[in-house]
């Protein structure tokens, strides 16, 4: 399964990155093989609509499902309705999440795990 | 003669200072443009006569005529569209209603509906005419209600703009053109940080103004030093006064109770006239 990650560094061993919309990298991995791309986000800068943006992208890659560690709104609503299952809360490295994810430790989030602009840095 | 009252920092005083001036003046028209939380109707009590809707323009999808080409998904700086497997998904909320979508549709398959994002009100207050934005709750764009209740201003007028507090796009809106800006401040370190933001927006817009000081008896002389050593003329000074706090509570203006403040306004009005002219 072709699945996302919203990743602070470039391969598996890097932390997950907490924010989705507003994440460094995305990490699409395959799950049997592990191999995986790794592709800049382009709604890092975004004057708004960040979380729409990144979605595009989620669905333009195949992915079908997205581990994050938050996801707002926006996002949840354009990954759900493209059918793609969001895993909040994740933690640790890219491949730990991955891990918790094969062996269902996490199920997805049936709503939004952060209101709009969380990834903001508090401004 | 328009004149906007602004500030960097919330809470300093702008509907005061903005309510107390009209009070003091003849032929004046007064816009609330803090149409997040407008707040001038109650020391004004307006009669409202007459209400506007106010909508944006949001794309409406011919599915019978989309390609799913993503070219205006791809345009739309807002990232308020998204292209699913078959199917082009609005956030409305994220849409400026700009039109760039169904421009560069090259299926002529947008069509443009409007969506209804607030209100304006108007309604004599006194002699005063009195305008007010209304945002619905929950939108978050103001600047498109400002932007209407604009073209209400009556040049004929002295017309006074009550703005939203901060330096962001609804005040930019609300101040932009105005032939001078007063900045409503407090004298302690919060409403100086803020004060500078408002003047550095005030410089990169080259709009004339000056400060008012509010509670100016209380925190310290930073904002007055501050001034001083930046040129920026200091219109009035309001000490803080108990038995104006209690007015307020009771959504009594200053020059109500106090009539002879009007005096003061008026020669901050003509201060300002004379900024303007030389």
């Amino acid at each position: 399964m072709n699945v996302c990650i919203s990743s602070t560094g470039k391969d598996l061993s890097a932390p997950v990155d907490p924010r989705f919309g507003r994440a460094q990298l995305f990490l699409f991995v395959d799950t049997e093989t592990m191999e995986y791309e790794c592709i800049a986000n382009p709604a890092i800068t975004a004057g708004g609509g960040a979380g729409t943006k990144a979605a595009q992208l989620v669905a333009d890659k195949g992915a079908q499902a997205v581990l994050t560690g938050n996801v707002g709104p926006n996002a949840f609503s354009a990954l759900s309705a493209a059918g793609v299952k969001i895993y909040a809360g994740m933690t640790d490295t890219a491949r730990q999440a991955v891990e918790k994810f094969k062996t269902g430790q996490v199920p997805p989030v049936s709503g939004p795990s952060a209101g709009a602009h969380s990834g903001m840095g508090g401004r | 003669m328009v004149i906007a009252v602004a500030s960097g920092k919330g809470g300093t005083g702008k509907t005061t200072i903005a309510v107390n001036l009209a009070l003091s003046l003849e032929n004046v028209q007064y816009l609330d443009c803090d149409v997040e939380e407008p707040n001038a109707a109650i020391f004004l009590k307006p009669s409202i006569r007459k209400r506007i809707s106010v909508v944006i323009p949001i794309p409406d999808f011919d599915e019978t005529k989309c390609t799913h080409c993503k070219k205006c998904v791809e345009s739309c700086a807002y990232n308020a569209l998204v292209l699913l497997a078959n199917k082009i998904m609005l956030f409305p909320q994220l849409c400026h209603g700009c039109g760039g979508c169904r421009y560069i549709c090259p299926e002529s398959a947008i069509t443009e509906q409007n969506r209804q994002i607030g209100l304006i009100e108007q309604g004599p207050a006194g002699g005063i005419d009195f305008i007010q934005g209304l945002l619905n709750v929950g939108e978050p764009m103001a600047t498109p209600i400002i932007k209407q209740q604009r073209k209400l201003i009556d040049k004929e007028k002295i017309v006074i703009l009550d703005a939203p507090p901060g330096t962001s796009c609804p005040v930019i809106e609300t101040v932009r053109d105005c032939d001078y800006c007063i900045l409503v401040t407090e004298p302690t370190p919060f409403g100086l940080n803020d004060l500078k933001l408002a003047v550095d927006t005030m410089r990169e817009m080259r709009v004339p103004f000056g400060v008012v000081i509010n509670c100016s008896d209380i925190g310290n002389g930073e904002v007055k030093n501050y001034c001083t050593n930046e040129n920026i003329p200091v219109l009035l000074e309001l000490p803080w006064n108990r038995s104006i706090a209690e007015a307020y509570s009771r959504g009594e203006p200053a020059a109500t109770i106090i009539p002879e403040m009007k005096k003061d306004f008026h020669r901050m009005y003509n201060t300002i006239l004379t900024k303007i002219c030389a």
